[in-house]
């Protein structure tokens, strides 16, 4: 960042206005490349995942190497696609909807750092932040299924928003131990916080048992805020036929396709550097590792993990969902902020 | 004397003057009584004799008689073991008491006989047609039905009108009532109907039922059904009795195998013979292939239904490795045709045996993989443990058979309880459920794939050589070197094809555990080579009329997780 910033005054001689405002539409571009590439290669992975898990192939011979290059062809083809719009739509909403909920998580994708020193947009309130924008989905799918005008995808949405209002909670619970830990909302603080190793991240029960415990609660809370199996309920194709996409086509579809990948990355790399030490390398002497590969990859795993879970376990139902939420979820995810207080206070770790 | 013919004694004592006829036939009692006595003998039947379910109602059309309809009630008693047909002659647009208030399976019967035959039925809380378009003129099943007169038939039915919202918002309204009320009052503008199907992708087949929804909740159900109905009985009836063995392929097409041999055997039974030793063993064992290959499919799909996609591949390799053994069988995977009135079309090939064994190991692994994924999931349990439940009573009610019935703890199988192939030299048990959920039905069709395979070991085991065809000229064809060398070969396959096998007059049920419960055929001859009435019992068409029963009050997942656990083929529903 600073590096691009000296660039730009220094090589180009921009003023620090121009010089800020091109570095953040240099970093805009390179943000949305990277998460379309990320939706791509995440899809490619999820067949193989799935794939493995069934003890089947998946894609194996578009780009010869395992298929890598189906996800592509994919893209390609729904590019290709006829954009259907119902006539008895609300044909702005319908349009506006897809925009909204890739945005949502595009926005959300700004605030994430990298490497130490590679972050779009590196402010304090970053965690907050995130949490506050990636709310947008639920109103883009709210909108999807409303102004599809079809019964199946209003119940669809009205499904996914109860889903996600509610699972923000404790999402966001989960996350208030380590910014009580870190002392801060920055995100680039809170990795910071986490240097030394792989004892020093937050996920270590022996520092903070109640952190540990969040770390489950979080990455429940996520699985249900991506809208990912067991907890896939504004889709769940077998009986909603496919929720809040049902009428939607080609690239517009595309769009909630990426978005959900998107997404799905998105609460994966909060996970890692809210609790898995960020772009830190897990041993002192693996300084050699490029902080971003560090990150990504712990990302990766977690993503693994998501996919683990999505392709074992069968579907929740609709009111044993919110059950999870507001009877298990809610009160442990309080449970750990209260706990995770009082142990730091105890240990005298609270900053 | 056997349990049944007592029985019709005792039905004369009891009745007198009523009972017109008694006749016996292959086996099968059937008794004529005077249409103003049909319900009190039916009712009789049920409360005194143990008749507990209505397996079926079958009509037949004699045009030249003055009476010309005859229909026949199926009954039978689980707990004493027997089967009686109670049979009725009526006139055109006269009216037959309804039976719906004994049986609730009687509903459906009497709707479908209504329609095919145009019969009336007083008293019947809702008489419509059910297998042709609302549309449809005429009444196929009848003799004089213009068979190459075609209909267009293309305006949708509204399941609900208005008043029926009005009339269940209302009754919602009430039931919200109370001290622990969230809303008070239900307006029917806060229900919403929706279409699950015809074309949805939790239905797997044709079918339709359209859900009243307050929020998640469904008040209230109603069914549609006759999608693919192609009247296979009307088929049948030009057609010789051996070319009617491939339409049974298309009833239910995940055991083709199974409706085969039970069809075949229906017609041997009619004929009154018995096929071969090895014969029988062979269809046990195709039979038994069937009914695995059936219940993986119904068991994987209910679990697709429910988000467990997963377990789908661990099952359904074995079942495309099993149609791999049977394409190499009889050439195809779905629609065998292999089965053939008086034996089989051919022997098994020589690796037959080694390979199904191969086979079978696989399925007990894939079995044990799919117990560890599902059997004590805390996830699939809270899907499917209480949902979709009937009571035995209901289920016996409403004509429940096979493993829909079993999962409510009735232990009643007929290949057990009226042995037929040999059966009885097998030694399997019957699995059996406690609460009558999908979670039985689930767990007891995941138990009978382990009985099956014992029995398909103990066949393979057993099986007997000699002939797979019955040495008799007037049922099967004669070797093919007596056709090309000899004119007597040459006239008895022609007769054969052209005029078909000769089945004596008279008429006879015959029946088999399929793998959604009783198959059965009832056949009636009039001595020509074609039949004259061939009407298919299938076990879907009972269970399924009990849906609606099942998922009012329930939330559109359960009734999707409880639609799969029926297994409701739509092939053998709409016939």
């Amino acid at each position: 960042m600073k590096l691009m910033y000296d660039f730009f005054t220094g090589q180009l001689g921009l003023g620090a206005a121009g010089a800020n405002i091109t570095v953040a539409a240099v970093m805009a571009v390179i943000m949305f490349t990277v998460m379309a590439l990320c939706a791509i290669i995440l899809t490619w992975m999820e067949r193989k995942v799935a794939g493995f898990m069934q003890s089947r192939y998946g894609p194996m011979y578009t780009g010869r190497f395992h298929g890598w290059a189906q996800a592509v062809a994919d893209m390609l083809k729904i590019l290709g696609k006829e954009d259907i719009i119902p006539a008895e739509a609300d044909k702005g909403l319908f349009k506006f909807a897809p925009i909204l909920v890739l945005l949502g998580s595009l926005l959300a994708w700004a605030a994430i750092p990298w490497a130490p020193d590679f972050v779009a947009a590196d402010f304090d309130l970053g965690l907050f932040y995130i949490f506050a924008v990636s709310s947008l989905v639920v109103i883009g799918i709210l909108m999807a299924g409303w102004a599809s005008n079809n019964k199946w995808s209003l119940y669809g949405a009205a499904r996914g928003a109860a889903q996600m209002i509610s699972y923000e909670i404790p999402l966001a619970l989960a996350v208030v131990p380590v910014v009580m830990r870190a002392g801060s909302l920055n995100p680039q603080d809170i990795v910071i916080a986490q240097q030394g190793g792989i004892w020093h991240w937050n996920i270590n029960p022996i520092t903070n048992p109640f952190l540990f415990i969040a770390f489950f609660m979080y990455f429940i809370a996520s699985i249900a805020e991506t809208n990912r199996g067991p907890f896939d309920m504004p889709e769940t194709e077998s009986e909603l036929v496919a929720g809040y996409h049902t009428e939607y086509t080609g690239m517009r579809f595309a769009f909630f396709f990426l978005a959900e990948y998107a997404n799905l990355f998105l609460v994966s790399m909060i996970a890692a550097l809210v609790f898995l030490g960020g772009w830190w390398a897990p041993f002192p002497g693996m300084g050699w590792i490029p902080p971003a590969l560090n990150f990504i990859i712990k990302g990766v795993l977690l993503v693994f993990l998501n996919m683990w879970v999505r392709w074992t376990l069968p579907r929740v139902r609709v009111d044993q969902l919110m059950h999870l939420c507001w009877k298990v979820m809610i009160p442990v995810s309080l449970l750990c902020v209260v706990g995770a207080g009082v142990w730091m206070m105890a240990w005298g770790q609270l900053k | 004397m056997s349990m049944s013919q007592k029985l019709v004694d005792r039905l004369r004592g009891e009745f007198g003057d009523a009972i017109l006829a008694a006749t016996s036939y292959r086996g099968d009692e059937t008794v004529t009584v005077s249409r103003d006595r049909l319900l009190d003998v039916l009712g009789h039947l049920r409360d005194i004799e143990g008749c507990e379910q209505l397996s079926d109602i079958v009509g037949v059309d004699y045009p030249k008689r003055g009476e010309r309809f005859e229909v026949n009630y199926l009954l039978r008693s689980l707990s004493n073991n027997h089967r009686l047909r109670v049979k009725v002659d009526v006139a055109e647009d006269q009216p037959v008491p309804t039976a719906s208030r004994l049986w609730r399976s009687a509903d459906w019967h009497e709707r479908e006989v209504y329609d095919l035959f145009g019969v009336p039925f007083a008293g019947h809380p809702d008489l419509r047609r059910i297998l042709c378009h609302h549309e449809f003129e005429g009444h196929a099943l009848r003799k004089d039905y213009p068979i190459e007169q075609g209909q267009e038939c293309s305006r949708p039915e509204h399941l609900f009108a208005d008043e029926d919202i009005v009339r269940a918002a209302r009754r919602a309204s009430v039931m919200a009532a109370g001290p622990d009320a969230l809303h008070d009052e239900v307006h029917p503008s806060d229900l919403l109907t929706v279409n699950i199907g015809p074309s949805h992708p939790a239905t797997h087949g044709a079918l339709r039922a359209e859900i009243l929804l307050d929020g998640e909740t469904i008040l209230e159900a109603r069914t549609e059904i006759g999608y693919i109905h192609r009247c296979f009985e009307k088929e049948a009836e030009d057609h010789t009795w051996a070319q009617v063995m491939p339409y049974t392929d298309r009833l239910n097409y995940c055991s083709a195998m199974l409706n085969n041999s039970i069809y075949a055997a229906a017609v041997e039974k009619l004929l009154g013979v018995e096929v071969t030793p090895r014969c029988q063993g062979i269809r046990v064992i195709v039979s038994e292939l069937a009914r695995i290959i059936d219940h993986l499919v119904c068991v994987c799909a209910n679990l697709v239904d429910i988000g467990a996609l997963t377990n789908y591949w661990y099952l359904y390799n074995i079942r495309e490795s099993i149609y791999e053994s049977l394409e190499k069988l009889c050439g195809s995977r779905l629609t065998t045709n292999y089965a053939r009135i008086g034996g089989l079309s051919h022997d098994l090939y020589p690796e037959f045996g080694a390979e199904i064994r191969i086979k079978l190991d696989e399925l007990m692994a894939g079995h044990t993989d799919v117990m560890k994924l599902i059997a004590r999931n805390r996830i699939f349990l809270d899907r499917t443990v209480g949902v979709g439940a009937i009571s035995r009573a209901d289920a016996l009610s409403f004509g429940f058979t096979g493993p829909c019935l079993r999962a409510t703890g009735l232990d009643y199988d007929l290949r057990k309880a009226a042995p037929y192939s040999g059966y009885e030299q097998y030694s399997f048990e019957i699995p059996t459920g406690t609460n009558g959920d999908t979670y039985d039905r689930i767990m007891v069709r995941m138990a009978e794939m382990v009985q099956s395979r014992s029995i398909v070991l103990q066949a393979l085991d057993k099986l007997p050589a000699g002939p797979v065809n019955l040495d008799d000229r007037a049922i099967t064809l004669p070797p093919k070197r007596n056709v090309y060398q000899s004119i007597e070969g040459v006239m008895n396959q022609f007769k054969l094809v052209y005029e078909g096998i000769q089945v004596p007059a008279g008429e006879a049920y015959g029946f088999g555990e399929g793998a959604n419960g009783e198959l059965g055929f009832f056949c009636v001859s009039d001595g020509s080579g074609h039949p004259y009435r061939l009407k298919v019992r299938p076990p879907c068409f009972p269970i399924f009329s009990a849906y609606t029963h099942l998922i009012e009050g329930a939330m559109i997942p359960d009734a999707i997780a409880t639609l799969g656990s029926l297994n409701i083929i739509a092939g053998e529903l709409d016939r």
